[in-house]
């Protein structure tokens, strides 16, 4: 690979460009009792920072969200509200 | 085969035998032929070619970019007002890498609406990081695109076959067309650093630290500069598979002896070799260096004329300063005589270039003149 190739092209990887979700000043909480787990708040999430484990839990990486409220805006239940951020 | 064509159609007709893959362009005069022929080509089925019509030549260069970074051999051509307005993307894919070929058929800018030559419009691409190369005649267009591709993919930067309008463009001459097998055997397989294509998740253009920006631009001029030796070998190899050769960065013509030089690039060369012949029958030791490229610059060739009564004839102006060639000629080797002429498709003939040159020998020209001088008094 020439050298200067690795400054032009990028390869998507976790943490790239740092801590991202220090940008965030609203943060998605997951209620698991409003959730029919349609998972559209996964395919929605332009950070893919939405996990689901074993068809049931869903994981928000809270170190990458940048707390754009897709997901929140996106959910048919209603099941994410976006919460400030204290301080 | 010798054939008769015009600057345009050798232009499509070596886009053709080169086996461009894709070809997007923006109709303007006087390069429409260009493409008008390479889409009757992929029509009939003579060409195996994907034709994109766009709304711009902002869409049409971007759409062989988005071609070319697949890894596909890709073609587009513009003239003046499309030029300027495709600038991002000639900045963009020339700062991306991407080896690709665009015809320019220079022509100026207006107001007032003019579609004859002057270089002013291939001039504003000067810094981009374009291989910019300018042709005499309809077979040095035609020889030019072919090596284009070659040049371009092998230092991975986009190349410009700069051809005059109407004197090139849609003027028919003697053309010597090699057949398919003989260009496939020269023109190796199409080549770059990088591909984007699907299954392999890579981003271009994304944000990065600044001195990424630095390191790709040093990483540009040294490719740059690298690609005299290329182009350099690419005129000897051509040379040699198909009797044409041209001398690299320049050509040079009559300058053995010769106290006086003329510096000058694109068809008009023609006529000023004539007057050269004249001068030269009369004992006068007058010759030319003529400027293929202009980018890169041919800065040691230009430095073999110091000592020598130099005169650059421009067709095209730095406003607020000389002509261009004029200027640049200049950084190598000091103060040079500089004649601004036929700009806006004004015609300079033989006997213009005769009178002209016999003016600058008995050093009756200005160090910077508008020409012909009574015109512009």
């Amino acid at each position: 690979m020439s050298s200067w190739l690795e400054h032009l092209i990028a390869k998507s990887s976790e943490g790239s460009a740092g801590k991202t979700g220090l940008w965030r000043t609203f943060k998605p909480v997951h209620n698991v009792e409003k959730c029919n787990r349609c998972l559209l708040c996964l395919y929605y999430c332009p950070e893919n920072v939405i996990k689901v484990y074993h068809h049931r839990f869903i994981i928000i990486n809270y170190e990458y969200c940048k707390g754009c409220g897709i997901c929140a805006e996106i959910c048919p239940q209603d099941a994410i509200e976006m919460v400030e951020e204290e301080e | 085969m010798r054939t008769l064509l015009t600057g345009n159609y050798a232009v499509a007709e070596a886009v053709k035998l080169s086996r461009a893959k894709v070809i997007a362009a923006y109709p303007i005069t006087p390069q429409t032929t260009i493409v008008e022929k390479l889409a009757e080509m992929v029509e009939k089925g003579e060409l195996d070619a994907e034709f994109i019509r766009v709304e711009s030549e902002h869409s049409a260069l971007a759409a062989v970019y988005g071609a070319a970074i697949a890894g596909r051999r890709a073609f587009t051509a513009t003239s003046s007002h499309g030029l300027l307005y495709m600038y991002e993307m000639v900045w963009w894919v020339a700062n991306a890498r991407v080896p690709l070929v665009m015809a320019m058929v220079t022509r100026t800018i207006g107001p007032p609406w003019n579609i004859h030559t002057d270089h002013t419009d291939l001039l504003t691409m000067r810094d981009s990081g374009w291989i910019i190369s300018m042709a005499e005649n309809v077979q040095e267009a035609f020889d030019l695109t072919i090596q284009g591709f070659r040049i371009s993919e092998e230092v991975d930067l986009p190349f410009t076959v700069g051809l005059d309008a109407f004197q090139l463009s849609h003027t028919a001459e003697v053309v010597e067309v090699p057949d398919q097998q003989e260009v496939d055997e020269w023109l190796p397989e199409r080549r770059q650093s990088y591909k984007v294509l699907p299954g392999n998740a890579v981003t271009i253009g994304n944000i990065g630290p600044n001195e990424y920006t630095a390191k790709l631009r040093y990483a540009m001029a040294k490719a740059i500069e690298d690609s005299r030796k290329v182009i350099e070998k690419a005129d000897n190899s051509f040379g040699e598979k198909f009797g044409r050769k041209y001398g690299g960065l320049v050509e040079e013509y009559r300058l053995e002896g010769a106290e006086y030089v003329v510096v000058m690039a694109g068809a008009w060369c023609g006529d000023a070799k004539d007057a050269i012949d004249r001068l030269r029958d009369e004992g006068l030791p007058i010759g030319m260096m003529k400027i293929r490229y202009f980018r890169p610059f041919p800065k040691e060739e230009i430095k073999r004329l110091e000592g020598k009564e130099v005169l650059v004839v421009d067709r095209a102006f730095s406003m607020g300063y000389m002509g261009i060639f004029g200027m640049e000629v200049s950084s190598v080797i000091g103060d040079v005589t500089n004649v601004i002429a036929g700009i806006g498709g004004v015609d300079v003939g033989v006997e213009d270039f005769e009178a002209m040159f016999r003016k600058f020998a008995s050093r009756k020209l200005q160090r910077l003149e508008w020409w012909p001088r009574e015109v512009f008094s």
